[in-house]
């Protein structure tokens, strides 16, 4: 199966490469439209500053190629923020896969009663996943725990299929058509998130 | 719920795991790769891996040793030591670490956070400082160079300084604490971190699975981070998250 990971100069590609490899995919590497068009699933990861990114991806020439692609591909982290209409991070126009505001976490006032609850950003660690909807989350059961680390979230909608809450609701992830995407790390996520990426990988 | 972490942490010399005591004497546990995998196995939420032997000759063995580590584990795990510039971290970084922890580069030159912060994300940079208080009145002061060296700075200044410059999170060591088995430094922990908005890591004093019970409510920690209660399975994880979820504190189960 040809699986390739789009990339950019967004860091930490190596982990995804590796998760993959542990299921025994040997994935592709690629930059360019007509590789990207020829993979069986598509894969995009990404850790760094989304309006930058937008900007790479348009100097790449390939934000129209991955508008269009027919075969299932999964967008992880910034991947799945890069995916929404607009962020608030660099006051970027994305790709508009998902018609979703990505907005930044407030800063929350020291909480009120319980203090060790109070509530930091970037989201770091381990968080629950419910309302969990789709094939992405097949056998995987409610209220797992993923690795989350993020400072912008993409509001609830239509297509998320599901949820995390921190602060408030947030889509942890999102699904339409062949697209879907997680704001969680699976490639960090022990065995529920290994779990999630072969779901992917067995579309 | 977001969890309260829990995260062994492994002293690499040359490749091998080793145990400092109370900043001294040394002793060999194990292999970094295999112990790695087996914390995660044990339900260990993150790992820490600081090459306590950071030359120039030895960086290369344990950036092959990084990427090995990359390759065999699914959570997430930070590496450090000897850390001094862009160049150190986007090695660390390619290899598959998911973050760095700085310490005495930082504390020399506090824009070295923000120029990494602004590279590679704020999310994957960790100040680690090591703090000790000098009498039991004192403040608390920042040590540098593997804890030999006294600053001018007081730990909760430099917390802030750090927070303000980029850092995604403070891993916070007592030097009185550490290697005691007597408890974390609770109200310097609580203290910092209700003080800054990002997340703090409790360094120094496991010994009872109480300890962390405590450092999560009266410290407020983030995560809490031991070696040798692990190493030597005084305390084994699986057991701690039972015990810390009867204490009604939210672990990963």
């Amino acid at each position: 199966m040809n699986v390739t990971v789009v990339k950019y100069n967004a860091g930490n590609i190596q982990s995804v490469l590796f998760a993959l490899e542990r299921l025994g995919i040997t994935p592709l590497l690629s930059s360019k439209p007509e590789e990207i068009a020829k993979a069986d699933k598509v894969i995009f990861p990404g850790v760094g500053e989304a309006g930058s990114t937008m900007h790479e991806l348009e100097r790449l020439g390939i934000t129209a190629a991955l508008q269009q692609l027919k075969q299932p591909f999964l967008g992880i982290c910034l991947g799945l923020q890069l995916m929404c209409r607009h962020t608030e991070e660099g006051n970027a126009d994305c790709l508009n896969i998902f018609g979703q505001e990505v907005k930044k976490f407030e800063q929350f006032p020291a909480a009120t009663g319980a203090e060790t609850q109070k509530l930091k950003v970037p989201h770091t660690g381990w968080n629950t996943i419910t309302n969990l909807q789709g094939p992405l989350f097949k056998g995987i059961a409610e209220n797992s725990y993923v690795y989350y680390v993020h400072s912008y979230y993409a509001e609830t909608g239509a297509n998320t299929c599901a949820l995390t809450d921190y602060i408030h609701p947030f889509s942890a992830a999102l699904m339409k058509d062949n697209y879907f995407a997680v704001q969680f790390h699976p490639e960090k996520s022990g065995s529920v998130g290994a779990a999630i990426l072969k779901n992917f990988i067995e579309l | 719920m977001l969890s309260k972490r829990i995260i062994p942490c492994m002293d690499i010399q040359e490749g091998r795991i080793v145990k400092g005591i109370n900043f001294g004497g040394i002793k060999e546990v194990g292999n970094p790769v295999e112990m790695g995998r087996y914390y995660a196995e044990q339900g260990a939420d993150e790992l820490v891996y600081l090459d306590i032997t950071a030359t120039k000759e030895k960086r290369k063995v344990f950036l092959s040793l990084v990427r090995e580590i990359a390759r065999n584990i699914n959570i997430p795990f930070t590496v450090g030591g000897g850390i001094t510039g862009i160049e150190d971290v986007n090695l660390l970084l390619e290899a598959g670490a998911d973050k760095i922890s700085i310490n005495s580069a930082a504390v020399k030159n506090a824009s070295l956070i923000t120029e990494m912060a602004k590279r590679f994300g704020s999310q994957c940079i960790v100040v680690a400082m090591d703090v000790k208080m000098e009498n039991p009145d004192g403040d608390w002061t920042v040590y540098v160079n593997g804890g030999r060296i006294k600053t001018a700075k007081n730990a909760h200044g430099w917390a802030l300084q750090a927070q303000e410059a980029g850092a995604g999170e403070i891993l916070l060591t007592s030097m009185n604490h550490d290697g005691t088995k007597n408890g974390f430094a609770l109200h310097l922990t609580r203290e910092i971190s209700l003080s800054l908005n990002i997340p703090v890591i409790a360094s120094g004093g496991a010994g009872k699975m109480q300890d962390f019970a405590d450092v999560f409510t009266i410290g407020c920690a983030n995560a809490a981070l031991a070696a040798s209660v692990f190493h030597y399975k005084e305390i084994e994880i699986p057991e701690l998250k039972r015990y810390l979820l009867s204490q009604k504190i939210a672990v990963r189960q």
